[in-house]
């Protein structure tokens, strides 16, 4: 089966590439790809703009010549970013344990929907994934879904942050990185053995970074607000102190640190410094983190918790800001559906967590369209740098996971999003694919939305 | 007439519809001093006492607020309920409203329940008490009080005392002061003070002799003991050296300072007896005042029209 995908805007900032173009699609890899001289911007598709003449000659042995017309599949990409197939690598599947919230078939339509190819999925199921067999049987799981599936696991056994799980094993398995995510490594010790450790691997350690001795049984951000809505707060110092802790220990043992879903500007301001230091660190965020402010929870709004919690309008300045200057690496979702029984609670008691796959994008294309970020920098932030720090460039030793991805090099997994940057998308939460319907952002009116997912050569409209 | 079914919060209260609870309460409190103390006003109505957090005074006040309207009451208390067998708390609403209820009267333990059930219910859902959010009645009951004692509210100094952070007895007493122009203190250790609301206009004072010179009012809060080695306060022989109120404190206070407390009251605590029991506690009066209260946000709500 081959696809060519015609005179689509071609993105692909692992090759510099970014102009107007074909990329032919064979056996589920990318087979060529080839750029109009006109609309190239940068030095690196200049020189292999030179090699090709408008208009776009065809493509290498004859073309399509000798393809029958069932075997090819043209998409008209006009007017469409064509781009890397997303990599989110934060999300909750819930399976296996939790499949009322849901499962790796439901969670990967979501993310097919929302241009997302790739997915890695936190260990906090039940039972946690903190040996092989787990990992064994999400990836066997995924082999239903709709797209690629990469199980991060666990730090410690039983995210009880006391012994570490065997990395090694589990990397054998199919694991691409480990995180004890919502029950951080309290213990410093624990933590500097699992950033030691790892590295004989060279997977990364993901931290969600809180201090919850100090946030105690927080539910919001702590500030004005919190003590008005009479709900306990979370100060940015809670996780700041982690972030400052898990930096320190980078430091000390060269380790490899990621850490997740940063969400205040102290945070941003002790990466940066980090990364000044060319320290091993890099970062994510979350659409949510600089689209949303603690306003949000004003009417208990269950929707918007979410840990870390929404914070103010100076921290997503600050994460705006580093999102632009490179301090924070990617934008990953946080996916984490849950049950609206489960949402429709006493607020202290109702779950932290936003189904995000299908609003990512278009939340993120509004710093595209603000100039935050251009559309570069979008594909580098959800694409390759997930693939690069998750070691996704270079073709997988497991045979499961295949790749590279996160680029549109020759010979990588045929990883594609076609994306409409004008495109107007009414959010409506109850035709989510995601069985989480849990989101703060029903009924928002997004500009720009995925429209063909291309996973491994399959195609899927996003509608 | 009020701008909503709901009684939620001062927050959500106009300066209008508070002074028309507290007008509409002095014709209570007329009622009550009758020997008849009962009126048919709201006959045939149903209110539900829904409580999730063990309360006497302020479940018995509502109780008797209601059948002094001539309203039937249920209590509906958690170790009775089906709560215990894992019933949601909006199904245990919905259930309580199909009983007929028009008045549903909740406490609870979390912030916004009140809020939550009011968007779902049609029936008028009176905040008896959410976490640390609000007490609405307490503090309408303190502002009838204070206004009758004082004559006004507006440019009053009223000084708060004790735990303010996790009081919702305070918060809801600022929010009400406030709004009727009273210049609101706090007074306490700084783990029991938000550092958020002097931001909003309020005085802080962690020193008691500085915080009560020449006030108008000092209404004392309830110390509670599990706060104890928690880190807010060592102990509470400590607390009691450094916050609680006496004779000689109280005496930094204007001549003819009230004080007030919401109860239960550790007595030798945060007040003393001679305090408590002296001329100008009106703690007392308090309780009384709160029937009225209670009664008239009960009668105004029913005539919010929907």
């Amino acid at each position: 089966m081959k696809v060519v995908i015609q005179k689509g805007h071609i993105i692909d900032p692992s090759q510099g590439i970014d102009g107007i173009g074909d990329v032919l699609i064979e056996d589920g890899k990318i087979k060529e790809i080839k750029i109009q001289n006109t609309e190239v911007r940068n030095k690196k598709s200049e020189i292999r703009s030179q090699k090709s003449n408008p208009p776009l000659p065809p493509f290498s042995k004859g073309g399509h010549g000798g393809i029958k017309d069932s075997e090819l599949r043209t998409i008209n990409a006009e007017g469409m970013f064509v781009i890397p197939g997303l990599i989110d690598m934060h999300v909750h599947l819930r399976e296996p344990g939790f499949e009322y919230k849901e499962t790796i078939k439901t969670g990967t339509a979501a993310a097919i929907r929302g241009g997302f190819t790739t997915v890695c999925c936190m260990p906090n199921t039940f039972p946690i994934n903190d040996n092989a067999s787990v990992t064994e049987f999400i990836i066997r799981k995924s082999l239903d879904g709709l797209c690629t599936v990469l199980p991060i696991g666990a730090i410690t056994k039983v995210q009880e942050g006391k012994e570490l799980v065997e990395m090694g094993t589990m990397k054998d398995e199919g694991c691409i990185a480990f995180s004890d995510d919502g029950l951080p490594v309290m213990n410093s010790l624990i933590m500097r053995r699992a950033l030691e450790y790892s590295k004989a691997f060279g997977l990364p350690i993901i931290s969600h970074c809180e201090d919850l001795t100090l946030s105690e049984d927080g539910v919001m951000n702590e500030g004005l607000l919190s003590i008005t809505l009479g709900l306990r707060g979370i100060p940015a110092e809670s996780e700041q102190i982690m972030v400052f802790r898990d930096i320190l220990l980078a430091e000390l043992t060269g380790g490899k640190l990621h850490i997740a879903h940063v969400s205040t500007k102290g945070s941003v301001k002790l990466i940066r410094n980090a990364k000044t230091r060319g320290l091993n660190v890099t970062a994510e965020t979350c659409p949510h983190y600089f689209s949303l402010t603690e306003d949000a929870v004003k009417n208990y709004d269950t929707n918007a918790k979410v840990n870390p919690p929404l914070r103010t309008k100076k921290d997503i300045e600050a994460i705006k800001e580093g999102l632009k200057d490179g301090t924070i690496d990617v934008i990953a979702t946080d996916h984490a559906p849950h049950h609206r029984d489960e949402k429709l609670k006493e607020f202290d008691l109702a779950p932290s967590g936003i189904s995000g796959l299908e609003t990512a994008l278009g939340l993120s294309l509004k710093l595209v369209d603000e100039g935050v970020l251009t559309i570069n920098q979008l594909a580098e932030k959800m694409s390759l740098n997930p693939a690069r720090i998750l070691g996704l460039l270079t073709p997988h030793l497991s045979s499961l996971i295949t790749g590279p991805k996160g680029t549109l090099a020759v010979g990588s997994d045929a990883d594609i999003t076609i994306l409409d940057t004008e495109k107007e998308v009414n959010v409506e939460a109850s035709k989510f694919l995601s069985k989480g319907k849990n989101t703060p952002f029903d009924g928002w009116v997004l500009k720009g939305a995925p429209l063909i997912t291309i996973s491994k050569g399959r195609i899927h409209e996003c509608q | 007439m009020l701008d909503n079914k709901d009684l939620l919060g001062i927050k959500e209260l106009s300066v209008e519809n508070i002074n028309l609870i507290l007008d509409t309460a002095a014709g209570f409190k007329d009622v009550l001093g009758r020997d008849i103390k009962k009126v048919p006003t709201l006959r045939g109505k149903t209110a539900v006492n829904l409580f999730f957090e063990p309360s006497t005074r302020t479940r018995t006040s509502f109780e008797l607020a209601a059948k002094r309207l001539s309203t039937d009451v249920i209590n509906f208390s958690v170790p009775t309920s089906s709560v215990v067998k894992g019933e949601s708390l909006i199904d245990t609403a919905l259930t309580v409203q199909a009983l007929g209820a028009d008045f549903i009267i909740i406490r609870h333990s979390s912030a916004g329940v009140p809020h939550l059930l009011a968007k779902k219910l049609r029936a008028s859902v009176i905040n008896a008490g959410d976490g640390t959010n609000e007490h609405p009645t307490q503090a309408l009951l303190d502002a009838f009080t204070i206004r009758e004692k004082k004559g006004r509210i507006e440019g009053l100094d009223i000084a708060l005392v004790g735990d303010i952070i996790h009081s919702r007895v305070a918060k809801s007493n600022i929010y009400g002061l406030t709004k009727l122009g009273a210049k609101v203190r706090l007074i306490g250790p700084p783990t029991l003070i938000p550092r958020e609301m002097e931001g909003i206009g309020i005085v802080v004072f962690h020193s008691i002799e500085e915080g009560l010179k020449d006030v108008d009012v000092v209404m004392m809060l309830r110390i509670q003991m599990e706060r104890q080695g928690k880190g807010f306060f060592p102990s509470t022989e400590e607390y009691s050296k450094n916050w609680g109120l006496t004779l000689e404190r109280l005496s930094l206070a204007k001549d003819d300072a009230i004080v007030m407390h919401p109860g239960p009251m550790n007595r030798g605590i945060e007040i003393s007896s001679e305090i408590a029991d002296g001329p100008r506690s009106v703690i007392l009066e308090q309780v009384t005042n709160g029937l009225a209260v209670r009664m008239a946000v009960m009668y105004l709500l029913a005539g919010v029209k929907r």
